[in-house]
């Protein structure tokens, strides 16, 4: 593939020092203190506030966190989809050396599609319903690649068949009501990958899927990784999924991190009580059918008005053993090993002592 | 496929053919039916055709002249022999033949009812036609527009104005626009101006250019918020996430996957206003003396023209099942999933 | 009978204007109107000046353009610019108007043998637009054919009540091919038409002043379709005549001046637009792209509070009498109206004034009225036998209210009684006119009720049916009136005559049969003396009022308006209070 590298314009051609007095940032993507607000009438909901992490090609981070904790907000934010007329994007997206939180829009869009594309969930609606699946792979590539129409559909159905699906110079001109749900999350990722992007981000792109089909897919994308080599964004709250494909984890919670670390880390020394109670409420095919599940009591807070302290703290069992810390101060992201950090009140000891000895006989 | 296309099309004209059948029995039935139940006799009726003071030899004699004296299924089973086989019509020195289809003959205006239709109907037509194309570049572009900058002033005018359009009477704005635009400043022609295409093209498109704002004008309004609902409903489709994270710039983003989904609906809106338009467009064309189907529908019901009315309504309702048909078969066309049968 | 202003109302009830009083302008005011009423009684604008292109339009379309087989007045004045009848009324302006003159015929008809023959002489020289000569034959197949077949049945019937029939009865040209035809029309030669009426009928010149002498040619009848191929043998021919939409005219080479005293024949072309919308009509008159509003009945009450509020406006105005009177009539056999003092209490009791203003005021309503014959028709005698007196600010005078009572007391139901007001249910301002009646009446103690009927059956199904108003005890019942043509026989024969009672459909209101009354209807009729026949209208009026069965309301009015390039212009009552459309021409 002729992927490994860029023309230089694109990615460097863009003003040279927006954030003037920030470095740029030396790894594939890096975002920095990331803020995405929404002006409503009920007050301010910050989806996002604060989030940093790096990315590096060949890699997989995996976003995980209940609904509404601002796993997609963060994914359309990379992406620049948000409406700059009503979502207030502070912070710094850097892209393989390009900063897109103050490149124009356009500059943004050149980038969209062809050095980061985006799998969606859903991907009946995610499509052009009047559109046949060949000409939305078509068009897609078409943005990007100045090459004539019968280039673009011979790579949309080889694109197609590198995805798995059988017969693609016929189902080419298909349109998506005629595929049934793997075939067209195939499509979609063949429409995400039909420009070779370095960044691959996946919103949930197995979520409607069955099981079997889910692992199909989930290997298609690992096998596309290694193809590519792109560095790639799995957002899910399915942490089987993330255990399976991710190198690093983060854990979202009221539009901030609480934790990340490598997936080995945060599955098996997991150290926030969120994320104890996410590994709680995952069902596993080794568990005993007897046990239950258990799901985190209460439920998501308010982006508008997060509760004071630690956001987790209502619904956190151990609020109370961290002398009243959780309730009034907000807990700091704290490396608690190295490449392992943590936004907890609780002592480290204490953290590690509670899941040795509660948490992981359980799961 | 063709054959399916072939089969529906079939199938959608016996439809077609059933319902006008129906709608001669409503027609008949409502022309004779409800003035009965409010006591009316034939006598009246026939009296309608007579001068003042009739006298009952001269209301007899109309009443068989009209074939008003035989029972109502009698007068429908003539209505449609002539529908088949044609019929004779007495003018007293001579008869005349109106050769099948015969849709009747004029009660009052001593002329065959079909070459009264197609006489009106280009008049109506022209009428109909021109206001839609206005009112549909105007209403999707401003609804279009509104939707984009939604919230802005250009929006807010833009509904006030669509608001206005859809509140004011066509008289109203009609001989408005005639008082300032013929009487005032003498630019456009006024009322009574029409001429038919064939007899002087100029003058034709100079008389219609009021009657077809003003109509637009309507219409423009309803389309403008319909598109400006539609553009906004699409504009949070997923689908349209997708096409901008393609890359799209966003003028493709509007132009070729949100305008396309936004006009679908506006499309079965469309066929069925232009033909119930078709079949008259009663209020312009009596605003601005236009000679088309409307006002002869009008001058049928006043009349108590029985045929004139029956044959109106039959072609409004041949256009209604028309458009319908054309809108459905476009939709097959536009929306992949949509299968006729 | 002219029981209705022949205009669709549609196009006023769709059409409302009130917003668009405020819009002004119009450009037509260059020249300076003639004044307010200037044309009611004098041809205005006279000129000679010929050319140009006269432009009619009109809400409605005619009955039927057929001379043969039309009733309405405008027709009956817009046809003779393509049609000669035998005479007709004198294009003038004022009392003038109601005189027929010779147009075919060389004079006024001759009458012999009392009155029941009548013989026309025609004029040399005139010919169709197709240069054949007109003959006295086809005067006579004119009126066999209006008159006698079953086909053209949209215009009056005089004739055939008049002329003696056949024995068999005449059947009509169309079924009766027999060369005599209607034995009663002789034409002895080319020129003379004789006609023999069944009894004396000294106004026989009305009636064939009427377009149904108009001569057609057998030939060229095409019966019901004669409409769309009408041969002309006035000074216009007709060059297309399309049904809703309009009718153009332009000269007949073949008319000849010399044969035509009474026409000046001044537009190269005559355009008629039909079915046009009334206030756009209006508009168009004001802003000078259009002639005359062919109907005569006035203009659109938006249009009217525009030409009174604007002085240059309402010079070119006429506010005439319309020929018609607005009344009521009591009938005779429904107690107590039976007794002719609770009637002369109502005729007291009545608040005309009211009435007046429900119906439109005096401009677009009339003048209030006292006597049945209307001003404008031949025989008027003013009079008032029930004088009343209003109070300042509206309201009858107690005087007034005391001669009521009095009469109430004579009648023997001093404290009043109870009746029924009819009204038309499909025409507000009749409803209007009714309650303002019943105001009027409660302050004498007569306690009514109204009660509506649909206009399309008022007088076949409800108070023209004796039977149903006794059953009913419908006491008064409101209608207007109309003559045909403008004489007090012409009016009065069919509300007045007892033998115009009709067991429905009649006119006759009150079944007044009085044999006085009778009797002068048939003595006028009977005497060729102009002047005595008048005099006798003027006293069945008197002895009707007398009788106390019908109330004249007001003697309708309406505003027309006259752009100030039209010439020749001038109030014709011989057509009922409208423009006279013969001798029109336009200034360029």
């Amino acid at each position: 593939m002729s992927d490994a590298k860029r023309p230089a314009e694109t990615l460097n051609g863009g003003p040279a020092e927006v954030n003037a007095g920030t470095a740029p940032s030396s790894s594939f993507l890096e975002l920095r203190d990331l803020k995405i607000h929404f002006p409503t009438d009920d007050g301010l909901v910050k989806s996002v506030d604060g989030l940093s992490f790096k990315l590096e090609r060949g890699k997989t981070l995996g976003i995980v966190g209940e609904s509404g904790s601002g796993k997609s907000v963060t994914s359309l934010g990379i992406l620049g989809l948000h409406n700059r007329r009503n979502a207030k994007v502070s912070g710094e997206i850097w892209l393989d050396g390009t900063e897109l939180v103050s490149a124009s829009e356009e500059q943004v869009r050149r980038l969209r599609g062809r050095n980061m594309a985006m799998i969606f969930q859903d991907p009946l609606s995610a499509m052009h319903p009047f559109y046949t699946v060949g000409a939305q792979i078509i068009e897609a590539y078409r943005v990007h690649n100045d090459v004539s129409k019968a280039v673009a559909r011979k790579h949309a159905i080889d694109m197609l068949g590198r995805v798995g699906i059988p017969k693609p110079d016929k189902r080419v001109d298909d349109y998506p009501h005629q595929f049934s749900g793997g075939m067209r999350q195939r499509a979609m990722i063949a429409m995400a990958l039909s420009c070779d992007p370095e960044l691959l981000i996946a919103d949930e792109p197995t979520t409607a899927l069955d099981v079997t089909v889910q692992a199909q897919i989930l290997d298609l994308i690992r096998d596309l990784q290694q193809e590519f080599n792109s560095a790639i964004i799995m957002i899910t709250h399915d942490l089987g999924v993330t255990a399976e494909l991710s190198d690093d984890v983060l854990v979202m919670y009221g539009g901030r991190c609480i934790e990340r670390g490598t997936a080995n880390e945060v599955f098996h020394e997991p150290e926030h009580p969120y994320t104890w109670g996410l590994l709680g409420s995952m069902p596993r095919l080794d568990r005993h059918r007897s046990e239950r599940l258990q799901p985190i009591p209460g439920s998501p807070p308010s982006l508008i008005n997060l509760p004071q302290g630690c956001a987790f703290n209502p619904r956190c069992p151990y609020s109370d053993q961290t002398g009243g810390l959780s309730t009034s101060e907000r807990p700091e992201l704290r490396e608690t090993a190295a490449g392992h950090l943590v936004a907890c009140h609780l002592h480290a000891d204490k953290r590690r002592q509670i899941f040795a000895d509660e948490i992981r006989p359980k799961l | 496929m063709p054959r399916i296309v072939f089969a529906y099309l079939i199938r959608r004209l016996i439809g077609a053919v059933i319902m006008l059948l129906i709608v001669s029995v409503v027609v008949f039935g409502i022309f004779f039916g409800i003035p009965k139940l409010v006591g009316q006799t034939n006598d009246q009726l026939a009296a309608s055709f007579v001068g003042k003071a009739p006298t009952a030899e001269a209301i007899a004699q109309t009443k068989h002249r009209l074939n008003l004296d035989k029972p109502i299924w009698v007068q429908y089973g003539k209505w449609i022999q002539g529908v088949v086989a044609g019929q004779d019509f007495n003018n007293g020195p001579s008869k005349e033949h109106c050769s099948a289809p015969c849709f009747g003959y004029s009660f009052k205006n001593n002329q065959a009812v079909l070459p009264q239709l197609e006489d009106r109907a280009p008049a109506t037509l022209s009428l109909a036609a021109g206001a839609a194309i206005i009112w549909l570049l105007s209403g999707v572009a401003t609804g279009i527009l509104s939707a984009l900058k939604r919230g802005s002033i250009w929006d807010r005018a833009a509904m006030v104005i669509a608001l206005a359009g859809v509140s004011l009477p066509i008289y109203f704005t009609g001989l408005l626009s005639m008082q300032i635009f013929s009487y005032n400043l003498d630019v456009l022609p006024g009322g009574g101006s029409y001429v038919p295409f064939s007899q002087n093209p100029g003058t034709w498109f100079q008389s219609l250019i009021l009657p077809w704002i003003t109509l637009a004008f309507l219409y423009a309004a309803t389309y403008a918020r319909l598109t400006r609902a539609g553009m906004l409903e699409t504009l949070g489709e997923d689908y349209i996430r997708t096409a901008r994270a393609k890359g799209l710039a966003e003028r493709a983003v509007i132009a070729k996957h949100a305008l396309r989904s936004t006009l679908t609906p506006i499309l079965t809106v469309f066929g069925m206003d232009l033909g119930l338009l078709l079949g008259g467009a009663v209020l312009t064309e009596h605003t601005f003396g236009i000679p088309g189907l409307g006002q002869l529908s009008i001058d049928g019901i006043v009349g108590n023209d029985l045929p004139v009315v029956l044959g109106v309504t039959l072609v409004a309702a041949l256009f209604i099942v028309v458009a319908n048909l054309i809108v459905d078969l476009l939709y097959a066309v536009i929306d992949p999933r949509v299968r006729l049968g | 009978m002219k029981k209705i202003r022949p205009i669709a109302a549609l196009a006023a009830g769709l059409v409302a204007t009130t917003g668009l009083a405020a819009c002004g302008g119009g450009s037509g005011g260059s020249n300076k109107g003639a004044g307010y009423n200037a044309a009611t009684d004098k041809v205005i604008n006279q000129s000679d000046k010929k050319g140009g292109t006269l432009r009619f339009a009109i809400s409605d379309d005619f009955d039927s353009p057929d001379p043969g087989n039309t009733y309405y007045a405008w027709s009956q004045n817009f046809v003779r610019l393509y049609g000669r009848g035998l005479l007709t009324f004198k294009p003038a302006a004022g009392s003038e108007s109601n005189q027929v003159v010779p147009d075919l015929a060389q004079g006024p008809g001759t009458p012999s043998d009392g009155g029941k023959t009548w013989t026309y002489k025609l004029r040399s020289g005139v010919k169709y637009d197709d240069g054949t000569p007109v003959t006295s034959k086809d005067v006579k197949y004119a009126v066999e054919r209006s008159n006698f077949t079953d086909e053209l049945q949209l215009g009056p019937k005089y004739f055939k009540a008049y002329l003696q029939d056949n024995t068999p009865a005449y059947k009509g040209p169309y079924k009766d091919k027999s060369p005599q035809g209607l034995k009663s029309i002789e034409t002895p030669d080319d020129s003379t038409v004789i006609f023999h009426l069944s009894k004396p009928f000294s106004e026989f010149d009305y009636l064939v002043g009427m377009a149904q002498t108009i001569p057609v040619p057998q030939a060229k009848d095409k019966g019901l379709k004669y409409e769309q191929a009408i041969v002309s043998s006035g000074p216009y021919k007709i060059d297309s005549y399309q049904r809703g939409k309009s009718m153009t005219l332009s000269r007949n080479p073949n008319w000849d001046p010399s044969t035509d005293p009474i026409r000046k024949a001044l537009p190269d072309r005559i355009e008629l637009q039909l079915k046009q919308s009334g206030d756009d009509i209006d508009n168009r008159l004001l802003a000078g792209s259009l002639d005359v509003d062919a109907a005569g009945v006035g203009v659109q009450s938006g249009t009217q509070g525009k030409l009174l509020s604007d002085q240059t406006k309402k010079a070119n105005t006429d506010n005439p009498l319309q020929g018609y009177l607005r009344f009521a009539s009591m009938n005779l056999h429904v107690a107590p109206l039976d007794n002719v003092h609770c009637r002369r209490a109502v005729q007291y009791a009545t608040d005309k004034v009211a009435m007046q203003s429900a119906y439109g005021g005096p401009l677009a309503g009339g003048d209030v009225a006292t006597t049945i014959l209307p001003p404008s028709i031949v025989g008027y005698t003013k009079f008032d036998k029930y004088p009343q007196k209003y109070k300042q600010g509206g309201g009858l005078d107690d005087s007034t209210l005391a001669q009521a009572k009095s009469e109430l007391q004579q009648c023997g139901k001093p404290t009043g009684f109870k009746t029924k007001i009819s009204a038309r249910s499909d025409r507000p301002k009749e409803v209007a006119m009714a309650q303002a009646m019943q105001q009027g009446l409660k302050q004498v103690g007569i306690q009514t009720e109204i009660v509506q009927y649909p206009a399309g059956d008022y007088f076949n199904k409800y108070v023209g049916a004796p039977k149903f108003v006794h059953d009913n005890g419908v006491g008064i019942m409101l209608m207007a009136w109309s003559a045909d043509w403008p004489t007090g026989y012409g009016f009065l024969s069919q509300i007045l005559d007892g033998r115009a009672i009709k067991p429905s459909g009649g006119n006759n209101l009150p079944e007044e049969n009085n044999q006085k009354i009778n009797d002068l209807f048939d003595q006028a009729i009977g005497n060729t003396d102009k002047e005595a026949r008048a005099k006798i209208y003027g006293q069945i009026d008197q002895m009707a009022m007398d009788d106390a069965v019908d109330i004249p309301i007001i003697y309708a009015k309406a505003l027309l308006y006259r752009p100030p390039n039209v010439t020749n212009v001038g109030i014709t009552q011989g057509y009922g209070g409208m423009y006279d459309y013969l001798n029109m021409g336009v200034k360029k």
